[in-house]
């Protein structure tokens, strides 16, 4: 049972990479981005396009591919997601939606559906581990994985509250009005927030492709999973982002210890049960979720 | 040269001309109060000089610069800093933070987070504060000082007795006389006639979007300034009836 709470802590440490950008581009711009998950993949593909075909290391790969994926969240935001946004919430939920077939099709296109990984690029640290007391043993690519999301959400904490920059975009997220009287570029501050947003998405790519395969349409199962880390740590909230992500791990773990097909299902019941406690306690409740009546008389 | 020239400038809220062709200027170190009845268009016109509000027609200048199509934050980065009504304070981010965000236009100048506590003292213990916890006059001294840190050439200040006691009101103004005679430019949005007339050199009432009356404070009586604001005016001695 240690070893199970041990390695579902340490895929909970990818889950909340994996999720920071989704949480971070949500706190900042309200916008849910539903092509996060087929973007985390197009970094993959971009990987191992340059290991298979360059015999580019995928981490010397990260050298190139994260910068590229700040440049593509800076073009999304001003291009795309920032005039979506002038059409109502729904509208950048459709548009991202819209953005992720694209990704996938695209991919799917130039890849065709074969599933790749990044391991055989990156020697034995795909399988290396260490043996821990107690015969626990633990992936050295999951401590790295786990550690870099750490170090990841610390920084961005510190950035966000240390740096004047990183006030701005508290400043934008909070009110973007206010924050343009002060001084603030709102625009500037948001398209920086999405390039932000897309770098940690690279970053979640990058170890999904040297912990697992992926394929062209994977990203949806990302994004789902991104999702339910978000909810459950608190969409907005960067530590939470990791809380969420570990405590999803965890439940998925369970539910495979229970049954070998509970892996998924654990990790949904999990989701469920906080947002069903989220909704209880904000006082939304399912009824005004769901635009029942309350059956209260007037 | 006037420091702001508002020349014949009108701006809408959708369907509402909110302001209709006010034209006024102000020269360097000078207090203007602008008072008027709700919905006057006090508030609109502020907006509009600070870049919150898109003029319809009509041109602000500024330092012989005209403002047309700037928007706010360029606005702040040229010296134009706004006080809104209701201080509109970043409720997660303490008092220091608001503070420091003032500094994003990178204006040169004197103004620090040290000096705004110096002048405003009853922030000094809530500097790590969030402002969203803060009493409404805490709220108001840093919503100034927050224009303050970014050194304006100008500064807007919009009912900044709005929801405040008179002891916190005489305790902000107390400060604000500072900046005065410290030489800012100021145009003050007050309701409290008494007040306006007494902090400025010149005034404006505004009335249903226009200039009811213009003119030097010290030479507008109070009765003039209240026939203007409620439609009674018609020829004043002191002042000049739009």
């Amino acid at each position: 049972m240690t070893n199970q709470i041990v390695q579902g802590i340490l895929l909970g440490g990818y889950y909340a990479l994996i999720a920071c950008g989704l949480s971070f581009m949500f706190s900042v711009m309200r916008i849910i981005n539903l092509a996060h998950g087929s973007l985390a993949i197009l970094s993959a593909f971009a990987l191992w396009l340059l290991a298979s075909r360059f015999h580019i290391s995928p981490f010397l790969g990260l050298a190139i591919v994260l910068p590229l994926m700040a440049v593509i969240g800076w073009a999304l935001q001003r291009f795309l997601l920032e005039r979506s946004a002038r059409g109502g919430a729904l509208l950048p939920i459709l548009t991202t939606f819209g953005l992720a077939i694209v990704i996938d099709n695209v991919l799917f296109e130039q890849f065709g559906a074969d599933t790749r990984s990044l391991a055989p690029f990156i020697g034995s640290l795909s399988y290396d581990s260490w043996e821990w007391p107690g015969s626990i043993y633990v992936g050295k690519l999951a401590v790295i994985i786990f550690v870099t999301a750490v170090v990841l959400l610390g920084g961005l904490q510190l950035f966000l509250t240390r740096t004047g920059l990183g006030r701005s975009i508290r400043a934008t997220s909070e009110d973007p009005d206010t924050a343009g009287l002060v001084g603030v570029d709102a625009r500037r501050a948001n398209a920086l927030a999405a390039a932000i947003a897309m770098v940690t998405v690279g970053l979640a790519g990058a170890f999904l492709g040297m912990r697992a395969t992926f394929d062209p349409y994977a990203g949806a199962t990302q994004l789902l999973f991104a999702f339910e880390a978000a909810v459950i740590g608190g969409a907005g909230s960067l530590w939470g982002t990791l809380v969420g992500g570990i405590v999803l791990a965890l439940a998925q773990t369970l539910g495979a210890k229970i049954h070998p097909q509970g892996f998924l299902i654990g990790g949904h019941v999990a989701f469920l049960i906080v947002l069903f406690i989220r909704l209880s306690t904000s006082g939304i409740g399912l009824r005004g979720l769901l635009h029942l009546p309350t059956g209260k008389t007037p | 040269m006037s420091l702001l020239s508002v020349e014949d400038l009108v701006v809408r809220h959708g369907l509402l001309q909110a302001v209709r062709g006010v034209t006024f200027s102000i020269e360097r170190g000078e207090t203007l109060a602008l008072v008027g009845a709700n919905g006057a268009g006090k508030t609109t016109l502020l907006r509009a000089i600070a870049g919150a509000h898109q003029a319809t027609s009509g041109r602000v200048v500024f330092d012989g610069a005209d403002l047309s199509g700037v928007p706010s934050h360029e606005r702040v980065r040229k010296g134009v800093a706004l006080v809104p009504e209701g201080r509109r304070l970043f409720v997660q981010m303490t008092v220091e933070e608001n503070l420091l965000l003032g500094r994003t236009a990178g204006r040169p100048g004197d103004w620090s987070v040290e000096r705004v506590l110096e002048t405003f003292p009853n922030l000094k213990p809530r500097r790590h504060a969030k402002a969203g916890h803060l009493s409404g006059g805490e709220q108001q001294a840093t919503a100034i000082g927050r224009a303050l840190m970014s050194n304006p050439d100008l500064l807007l200040l919009d009912e900044v007795s709005l929801g405040l006691s008179p002891l916190v009101v005489d305790r902000v103004y107390a400060s604000l006389q500072g900046l005065i005679s410290s030489g800012t430019t100021i145009v003050l949005v007050e309701q409290d006639l008494n007040r306006a007339l007494s902090v400025s050199n010149k005034v404006i009432c505004m009335l249903e979007g226009r200039v009811a009356l213009a003119g030097d404070s010290k030479n507008v009586s109070r009765d003039e300034v209240t026939k203007a604001y409620f439609g009674l005016h018609r020829k004043a001695a002191g002042g000049v009836p739009a």
